[in-house]
Formats: C-alpha cells, sequence, structure tokens
C-alpha cells in the first residue's frame, strides 16, 4: 500500500514544524519520504493532490461513550469508529458506563479486540469502582495490563471522599489519571443549568456549584495524594477558574471542555429540545466567556466531545425523562474550527495541542511523528470548507444533535491511520 | 377581534389585549352559569380532549364543566405518571388521539414544557392546564379575574404571591399576566422557595410575612405541598406556620382591607387558618366558580378561531 499525498501544509506543534507544499510518501503505513516535490514514476503508486489543505498529528477525543457492549442498538464499536474517522480522529478513548460496565480485564479485552480491525485506535477508559457503585476498587492493576488508559465513574462523581482518595492513591502507583464527572449528587436532581432561565422554563435546576464542589474537592485530593486528576467536560465559569489557581499550585490537574459548552447557552432551553438536554447542562455566556479565556490561557487542556448517542425514541421523550448527551464525533473539529480558530480564540498550533497532543499526555500516550520511519498517523483539515451539519449523513448510529443545519467553517476531511487512508467518507483504496 | 396565539401555553408573552379579551368574555358566560339552565351551543360539534398525566381534582372537573356548558363533546384520558415508563410514548398517545379527529387538547402533565411538545406533535389547539414548576395560565386568568371583580381594576394594584414560589407554576403564571395588566407584584415566602433571580422579572421579593400584608392589596397564597419534596425547604410546619402563616390575628394587626386568594386545595392550619380559610377576606370559592368561566372562555375562543 503506497500513498503520495502532495502539496501539503504539515503542523506539528510539538516538533517545531510548520512547512508549505510538503510532499509525503507512505509505504505500508510507515513515512518513507518528507520532503517537497517528491517525483516518482510508478503507476502502483496512489498519488492525491491535498493542495491547500492541512496535515496535524492525529486527533483524539478522549470522551465518548461507544455503547458497546449493551446498547447496540445506539452505537457499536464499529459505528463509533467510523463516526470518529469522519470526524477527523484517528483515535478515541471510551468511557466505561457500558453494560456491563467496564471494571474486569474481559470487558478492556473485548473492547480492545473489537476494535483492532478499525482505522481508528480505541483506548479503554475503565470504571475506579465496581459498577462504577463508589464502594469497592476496581481491579486497576489488572485493567492497566490489559489495556486500560485511565479511571473514570463517568456519569457520576466517584461517590465519596474515601473511595476517591483509594482510587487516587492506587492510580498514582499505576501512574494513570483519574478522569472525573464532577458533579454533587446531593445537589443534583435537575434537568438543566440554575438561573433565571431555570425559572422561566419551570425546569428543575441543576445549579453549577454542584460541579464546582466536586471539582474542588477532587483538587484538594490530588494535591494531598499526589495523583493526576483530569477533570470531564467542565462547564462551570467557577470551576474552570479552580483549575487555574490549582495548576498554579502545580498540582497534577488537567481538564476537558466539550464542544457544546464552549458554544451553546442556557438561553436555548427555551424550546424544550431534548438534544439540548445534557450533564453538565449548557450553562451561561459568562461561562462560555470564562472558558474561552481558559481555553486561551491554556487552562484548559483538550477539547473532547462526550460523544453520547442515544436511540430517537429516548429522545422524543418529555424533557425529563429523555436521557442525557448529544452525540459529537462528527462535529466538534467543525466547531472547533468555526467558533474558535476562526473567531481567533486559538491559533491552528492551540488547536492541535487540544485535540491531539495534549490528551495523549494526559493519556500517556505516543504523540504520532512526522518523521520519516515513523508510522503515519495524522488527521487532515480544510480549514475554509463552508459546510452544513447534516444529522442524517452521520456515521454514528444515533442521531442527536443540535447542532443539526447548523453552518460551519472548516473541517477535519480525513485521517491517516493503521496504513489506511480515509477521505471525504471512504477509504481509499491504493 | 381574535386572540393572537391558537393555543394556551403559558402566560409569558400573552399581549394585554387578549388577557382582556378572556377577562371580558369571561364575563359573559359568568352570566350563563347563573341561569337555571347553563348551557350554551357555542362548541356543539367539537371535541376536547382532556389529557391529565398527573393528579387533579378541581382543573380537571372545571374543564370538563367547562366543556360541557359549550356543548362540546368532552373526552377524559388520565394516565397516571408511573406508567409512563412501560406505557406508551407521549408521541404515540397523542397521535392517536388525534387520529380520532379531535379538536383541542387540554393537558396537565408533570414535565414542564410538554404543552409546547404537544403543539409539534399535532394540530389540534392545545391548552396549558398545569406543566411541571412551568405555568399554569388558566389559573392565572382565574385570579385576576376574580382580583378585577373584586377590586375594579388590576393596573397599580399590588399583589402578592406567598409561599413556595420555587415550586409552583401558579406563580409563574400570575407574576406574568398581573405584570402585563399593570399590576406592582412581589413574592413573598422562606428564602429557600424563592427561586434564584427571581427579582430580573420585575418582582419584589418579601421574606417578612407583615410586611407581605400591610404593603398590599392582595395576597395570592399558595398551597404548601406537604406530600412532596418542598418539606425539605424549610425546618417544620410548626416554624412555617408560625413565620408565613395567615391568621386572623396577624391581619387583623397589621391592616383590614385585603383580598386572599387561593387556589386550593388549602392546607387548612399551614398556609391559611381555619378562620382565614372561611373568613370574609379570602374569596376562594369564588374562584372556583370563576374558574369554569374563564376556562369556557379560553376555550370558546380558541375553538372558533378559524
Amino acid at each position: 500500500m503506497r500513498y503520495l499525498l502532495k502539496n501539503l501544509t504539515i503542523i506539528h506543534p510539538e516538533q517545531k514544524i510548520n512547512e508549505k507544499n510538503i510532499d509525503l510518501l507512505i509505504v505500508d503505513g510507515k513515512i518513507v519520504e518528507l520532503k517537497k516535490n517528491i517525483e516518482i514514476d510508478d503507476n502502483s503508486i496512489r498519488v492525491i493532490d491535498l493542495s491547500d489543505k492541512i496535515i496535524a498529528p492525529g486527533f483524539i477525543d478522549m470522551h465518548v461513550h461507544l455503547r458497546e457492549p449493551g446498547r447496540e442498538d445506539e452505537e457499536t464499536i464499529e459505528t463509533g469508529c467510523r463516526a470518529a474517522a469522519a470526524g477527523g480522529f484517528t483515535a478515541v478513548a471510551c468511557m466505561p458506563n457500558t453494560e456491563p460496565t467496564v471494571d474486569s480485564e474481559e470487558i478492556v479485552e473485548f473492547i480492545i479486540n473489537k476494535s483492532k480491525n478499525f482505522i481508528v485506535d480505541v483506548y479503554p477508559i475503565a470504571a475506579a469502582t465496581l459498577g462504577r457503585k463508589g464502594e469497592i476498587l476496581s481491579p486497576m492493576c489488572e485493567l492497566k495490563e490489559s489495556g486500560a488508559v485511565a479511571f473514570s465513574d463517568d456519569g457520576v462523581a466517584i461517590k465519596t471522599a474515601s473511595i476517591l482518595r483509594r482510587v487516587m492513591d492506587y492510580s498514582k502507583m499505576l501512574n494513570l489519571p483519574v478522569i472525573e464527572h464532577c458533579e454533587d449528587e446531593s445537589l443534583s436532581n435537575g434537568s438543566m443549568n440554575e438561573g433565571l432561565n431555570s425559572t422561566l422554563f419551570g425546569l428543575a435546576p441543576l445549579p453549577s456549584v454542584s460541579e464546582d464542589i466536586i471539582v474542588m474537592r477532587d483538587i484538594l485530593m490530588a494535591e494531598y495524594t499526589g495523583a493526576h486528576i483530569h477533570i470531564a467536560h467542565i462547564s462551570s465559569g467557577n470551576a474552570v477558574k479552580l483549575v487555574r489557581e490549582a495548576k498554579s499550585k502545580n498540582i497534577r490537574v488537567t481538564a476537558e471542555v466539550t464542544p457544546h459548552h464552549f458554544t451553546l447557552t442556557d438561553d436555548l432551553l427555551k424550546s424544550y429540545d431534548t438534544n439540548l438536554k445534557m450533564n453538565p447542562p449548557l450553562r451561561t455566556q459568562k461561562d462560555i466567556e470564562e472558558i474561552s479565556l481558559a481555553l486561551k490561557d491554556g487552562t484548559i487542556d483538550c477539547i473532547a466531545s462526550d460523544h453520547a448517542p442515544h436511540s430517537l425514541e429516548e429522545k422524543e421523550l418529555e424533557f425529563d425523562y429523555a436521557p442525557n448527551g448529544i452525540v459529537g464525533l462528527e462535529t466538534s473539529v467543525g466547531l472547533s474550527l468555526s467558533e474558535l480558530y476562526h473567531k481567533k480564540i486559538l491559533t491552528l498550533d492551540d488547536l492541535i495541542m487540544k485535540y491531539s497532543i495534549n490528551p495523549r499526555k494526559i493519556l500517556n500516550l505516543k504523540v504520532p511523528l512526522f518523521k520519516v520511519d515513523t508510522e503515519a498517523e495524522f488527521t487532515i483539515l480544510d480549514l475554509n470548507e463552508v459546510w452544513t451539519v447534516d444529522k442524517d449523513k452521520f456515521f454514528s448510529k444515533s442521531k442527536n444533535t443540535p447542532f443539526d443545519k447548523r453552518l460551519l467553517t472548516g473541517r477535519a476531511i480525513g485521517i491517516f491511520n493503521k496504513g489506511k487512508l480515509f477521505l471525504n467518507g471512504e477509504i481509499i483504496k491504493n | 377581534m381574535p386572540l393572537s396565539s391558537r393555543h394556551l401555553l403559558g402566560m409569558q408573552n400573552v399581549p394585554k389585549e387578549d388577557i382582556q379579551l378572556i377577562l371580558d368574555t369571561a364575563n359573559t358566560f359568568k352570566e350563563i352559569l347563573e341561569r337555571p339552565i347553563k348551557r350554551v351551543p357555542t362548541l356543539q360539534g367539537k371535541t376536547i380532549v382532556n389529557l391529565f398525566y398527573e393528579n387533579s381534582t378541581r382543573t380537571k372537573i372545571s374543564f370538563e364543566l367547562a366543556e360541557k356548558r359549550l356543548s362540546a363533546d368532552a373526552i377524559n384520558f388520565s394516565v397516571s405518571t408511573s406508567s409512563v415508563s412501560k406505557g406508551e410514548s407521549l408521541k404515540d398517545t397523542v397521535k392517536n388521539i388525534e387520529a380520532m379527529k379531535v379538536d383541542m387538547i387540554v393537558i396537565r402533565h408533570s414535565v414542564a414544557g410538554t404543552p409546547l411538545m404537544l403543539t409539534k406533535l399535532c394540530d389540534s389547539n392545545i391548552i396549558n392546564a398545569g406543566d411541571g414548576i412551568h405555568e399554569h395560565p388558566t389559573q392565572a386568568l382565574l385570579d385576576l379575574y376574580t382580583i378585577r371583580q373584586k377590586l375594579g381594576k388590576l393596573e397599580n394594584l399590588k399583589v402578592c404571591i406567598v409561599g413556595d414560589i420555587a415550586h409552583s407554576r401558579v406563580a409563574l403564571s400570575n407574576i406574568y399576566a398581573l405584570k402585563t395588566m399593570g399590576a406592582k407584584v412581589s413574592v413573598c415566602g422562606p428564602s429557600t422557595m424563592i427561586p434564584k433571580n427571581i427579582e430580573e422579572l420585575g418582582v419584589d421579593v418579601i421574606f417578612n410575612i407583615d410586611e407581605a400584608i400591610q404593603e398590599n392589596d392582595v395576597l395570592n397564597v399558595l398551597r404548601i405541598q406537604l406530600e412532596r419534596k418542598a418539606r425539605e425547604y424549610f425546618p417544620s410546619i410548626r416554624e412555617y406556620i408560625k413565620y408565613f402563616g395567615i391568621n386572623s390575628e396577624r391581619l387583623e394587626k397589621n391592616k383590614k382591607d385585603i383580598l386572599i386568594l387561593h387556589p386550593g386545595p388549602i392546607n387548612r392550619g399551614v398556609e391559611l387558618s381555619a378562620d382565614v380559610a372561611d373568613g370574609p377576606y379570602q374569596v376562594i370559592l369564588q374562584q372556583v366558580t370563576n374558574g369554569v368561566a374563564i376556562r369556557m372562555a379560553v376555550l370558546y375562543l380558541l375553538g372558533t378561531l378559524n
């Protein structure tokens, strides 16, 4: 399998590469040549002109729900991988709240084996506690050995400070991060952000302080234990400030944000559209401003979609009865390019850091390089393509998105991974 | 002049002219209710479904009576909320009802926004008979009607809504409607029961019930929902009664002339003492009578659009 990709702009912020008009020769998945004007007269090489396109080290979405095992009607590892490829990701890390929970080596191995044949790498995140119940530690050593890259009870916060402490002590020994869904259960039985809007719309409130309290608890525990805590889907402006302060004290804390939390506010809930129901909930313009600032100054390390497929019949219910979450793999990069890059909140280098390099460092994964003799793994971007989100064209099995029909500027048009080129919705055969 | 909307989902954004029209139309129906024969043929041939997903006694009877007095065919469809998870989805229920060719749906549901959802699922006129802790527009309209009947106007009146504001659909509908009609609105209750940012709606917040009595022409006293979660929001019923309960002594001490409304059902001895609940200031049963006239007016005005 040989590909010659022509006229690329190659960007790798960590390797300090930013060069135009580069040609890239890949043979059997390996970078063989990387320079201007490669001329080879050989019909067996697939030559593709990618003028004006950018390639960056492969993007990873470190927070997705693939639903398999358990809810294969909503998503499978296969359809999730396709959605990831279509969204420009060469890798995903999947959350353990499946049925059964990812809390045994069998399930970790099941996921890894299932994903082997797909173009996207799948890294399982295992439950921190058995059944995510917050009572007994999951077999974390064994889970690491079978391939888990982090621990999380995502969907809920780790239940008590005492079990959190054990999880952190143990994960420190393993040098893996604990990923926390920050929500104080005792403060949250509502379905939207608390504020004037929740009063106006008559929906039970979910106050931002419920997030802040757990973020603070976890930061203190990270400081105390020396373990690495990663804050999932940060949404509250105050929580962002807490993370900034903790980082200034060199506490091992990192954070991610979802595209919906920097693009949408709770004003939209006026429509009671269940595709706007998620947890953490959409918050206010003020929170978005804090998040933008934190993306800029590095307080927020990465962007992850919290891709959460749900069946149509579940989302068609009354607002309170509908499940939380939206799909995000296929809109994430487009939204970030439109709302962060084109609006000058992030430079392209920053954006690549947050989609590729930072999340890999958080998960202790090797960052793909643009170097001769290394495996080619990259994302192909068209920064200026204007396109309209069409949920019916999603590769994901589920279509629960609030972004349908939204006009975006910039798109991930393809990926290269595991020796295969995926471009504009299909694998390009040699 | 017809109403500006073909549904009644809430009092938010209902213009003054519409409220005026509904109140004036209710006057006409009120007269009919005084006659020996209390039935008019106005909605003959129209079919109205009362779709109640939540228990209700008076609102349901009030709507049903209003429908019958207007000669509409009234069908009751009650679903217990507990069966929702196993039973038919709302979408399917509504599609089925619509397939039977109904003209209007009156809906009560414990989840906010469900009436709006119905407008997207079918073509019938939708009337919100209470959605979660969101709105209860016909209750607000009958409250306004009763106040206007007793005090002759709404403009510049001072009205205080007392009790569990945070978990009340009556409060929000009243705030919208009263403000639209030019009344000055305040709320009074324990701070745990006052929703965050309520001041932004242009209402004053009072924590002292004596002050609320002194300052206002009307008190609209809400039911404390003892059976629900509301119990977690104050230390004890005893403390609630002591600091927020309304009794004759308190009324007399502060002011004589005041109008007391209550949407019912009353917790006698809690938010209202028995002597106030039966006393000279309250208009509770008149509210109930007016409720039928108001619902007749709403059904008539929506049912005869186009």
